[in-house]
């Protein structure tokens, strides 16, 4: 399924809006609003992830991401809108819906206290997979991460990125069709950025997997992707990166973010 | 596409598939306990304090008559152990609670909460994971209690299971409503103090009722309403073997009304949502 090349700065009409089209895609948000207080952080926000595509959500600090991620994961309710994953709708099949999603937080959600392998099975039980199954997954999931020869450390003595790699494998433990990182690469080197980069692409390549990355760094983001740009909780361009800055008329994705978003270029949180 | 990725699991969730997820949160939980030493010795510790030293101090300042459930003189370490026992369990209800506002700003909770099995069950099982720990403490306590010539018949080891189980859940589900409504965690230690010694103090654990009726009228009714005291009179009457009716529908209805007080205030179209986002984020 492919995205409408459209970018609109102030349309979020985004998207054909027809049933089949939102069934199929891996995450679709419509109209999403939501305010804390008097402060909206989140103002009819609409776009779609399609299954197997890696889409940039591209934001600055205080764009309203994790708040989006909170609602789409159900920490938060949803004040206004809809949102379906493969078709079921959060509010009505939340189970169906959080089976089929593995999620990363911005911040670490770890048990420090445990082992790299404690943190898995921990987590498959969470999804009601036997003790025996969880091994083998987490086995298979720690060897992919190359996490294999940390299979029993405690979680602290783990690096950063060692940390973030352990957060991809928990993620995919119950095999989800949908993986939303939000922020998953912050504050770590730029070595460590690129692996676990590169392990994300590789799921959407090896493994079909979308894949909603939540970022502020325009160097996490190639042409090919998908992009969506959220600025002060709206919606200003939904299509592939070379579609956007070209439709910006713009000589690359900075210019174009620049533009759309009224701020300076190389402004903080922007760069890697 | 991968067939790693399963694409065609039946919808719902089979009863093995709720059992494992209880047996994990249960696991987790023991484990935390193991790796905290420093809790157990000091959730021992409190009570032994109380048992060795504020008992054997009062035994002869404070006279207990002849109590249902006992049917003789009993000595004040034998009175106040049930509700040490109580203690033991408050203590730990608001330290499983606390536990939960720092795994929420830690973001481990976030774990729990985006399980797809039913919000209510996950926390149910989190209730019924602290309960577990604090009954394994009780069991200590008494232990080493029975060393200092606590000697309750042996059937009301067995017999105090369910009231400690009962217990532990309502002083649970009261810690977990009460970290629902907490955003940070130094808020939490003003609320231990305005809830774990008012509860205590104010209950049957130290002194029997009718003792305080004849000191304060006032702190009588307050005692006869405080939930503490129906479950330290409901686990007094379950180690001799015995059932305190009313204290039995006191604990039973407390549980039911806090545990769906906090399974209200968990529900993210409910009590999260008035939440705003974590520290540094948005």
């Amino acid at each position: 399924m492919r995205k409408p090349d459209i970018s609109i700065a102030g349309d979020n009409a985004i998207g054909p809006n027809d049933p089949a089209h939102l069934d199929a895609a891996a995450l679709a948000i419509q109209s999403v609003s939501h305010s804390y207080g008097p402060r909206k952080a989140l103002d009819s926000v609409s776009f779609t992830v399609a299954a197997g595509s890696f889409t940039a959500l591209l934001g600055l600090n205080g764009a309203g991401k994790s708040t989006l991620f909170s609602i789409v994961t159900r920490l938060f309710g949803i004040q206004a809108g809809h949102i379906r994953i493969f078709g079921h709708d959060i509010q009505h099949e939340p189970g169906e819906a959080l089976r089929c999603m593995g999620v990363v937080f911005q911040p670490r959600t770890l048990d420090l206290d445990l082992s790299v392998t404690q943190n898995l099975l921990y987590h498959a039980a969470l999804h009601g997979i036997n003790r025996r199954e969880a091994r083998r997954r987490s086995d298979e999931a720690l060897s992919r991460m190359g996490l294999a020869d940390r299979l029993g450390s405690k979680v602290r003595d783990l690096s950063g990125g060692q940390m973030r790699r352990l957060e991809i494998a928990r993620a995919l433990m119950h095999r989800p069709r949908l993986l939303l990182l939000d922020e998953a690469t912050v504050g770590l080197d730029v070595k460590a950025r690129a692996e676990i980069l590169g392990h994300v692409r590789e799921l959407v390549l090896e493994q079909g997997i979308g894949v909603l990355w939540a970022t502020h760094l325009f160097d996490e983001i190639v042409p090919s992707d998908d992009l969506v740009i959220l600025h002060k909780g709206r919606i200003l361009a939904d299509g592939k990166v070379a579609f956007i800055v070209a439709k910006a008329s713009a000589r690359d994705l900075n210019s174009a973010f620049a533009q759309l978003t009224g701020t300076g270029l190389g402004s903080e949180g922007t760069g890697p | 596409m991968s067939a790693v990725i399963a694409h065609d699991r039946p919808a719902g969730f089979s009863f093995a598939q709720y059992l494992t997820c209880m047996n994990g949160i249960v696991w987790r939980e023991g484990l935390r306990f193991v790796h905290q030493r420093e809790r157990f010795i000091s959730a021992l510790v409190r009570p032994l304090v109380w048992l060795f030293i504020f008992a054997a101090g009062f035994r002869q300042v404070l006279g207990i008559s002849i109590i249902p459930p006992y049917e003789t003189y009993i000595l004040y370490e034998v009175y106040i152990t049930p509700g040490l026992m109580a203690m033991i369990q408050l203590f730990n209800g608001m330290q499983s609670s606390l536990s939960m506002v720092y795994d929420r700003e830690m973001g481990n909770m976030r774990t729990l909460l985006v399980s797809p099995l039913p919000r209510w069950y996950l926390l149910f099982c989190k209730l019924l994971a602290g309960t577990a720990v604090s009954i394994l403490q009780v069991y200590a306590f008494l232990l080493i209690a029975w060393f200092w010539e606590i000697e309750p018949p042996p059937i009301g080891y067995l017999t105090v299971l369910p009231a400690l189980a009962l217990s532990g859940l309502m002083l649970g589900s009261l810690g977990m409503l009460i970290s629902s409504g907490i955003r940070q965690l130094e808020n939490f230690a003003g609320v231990m103090n305005f809830v774990i010694f008012p509860m205590f103090f104010a209950s049957s654990a130290l002194y029997p009722l009718w003792r305080v009726q004849e000191g304060s009228p006032v702190l009588y009714y307050l005692c006869l309403f405080n939930p503490f005291t129906h479950a330290v009179e409901l686990i007094r009457f379950a180690l001799y073997g015995k059932m305190n009716w009313v204290s039995l529908a006191v604990v039973g209805g407390c549980t039911a009304v806090f545990m769906v007080g906090a399974m209200f205030a968990y529900d993210p179209s409910r009590g999260l949502i008035r939440r705003g986002p974590a520290g540094g984020e948005t």
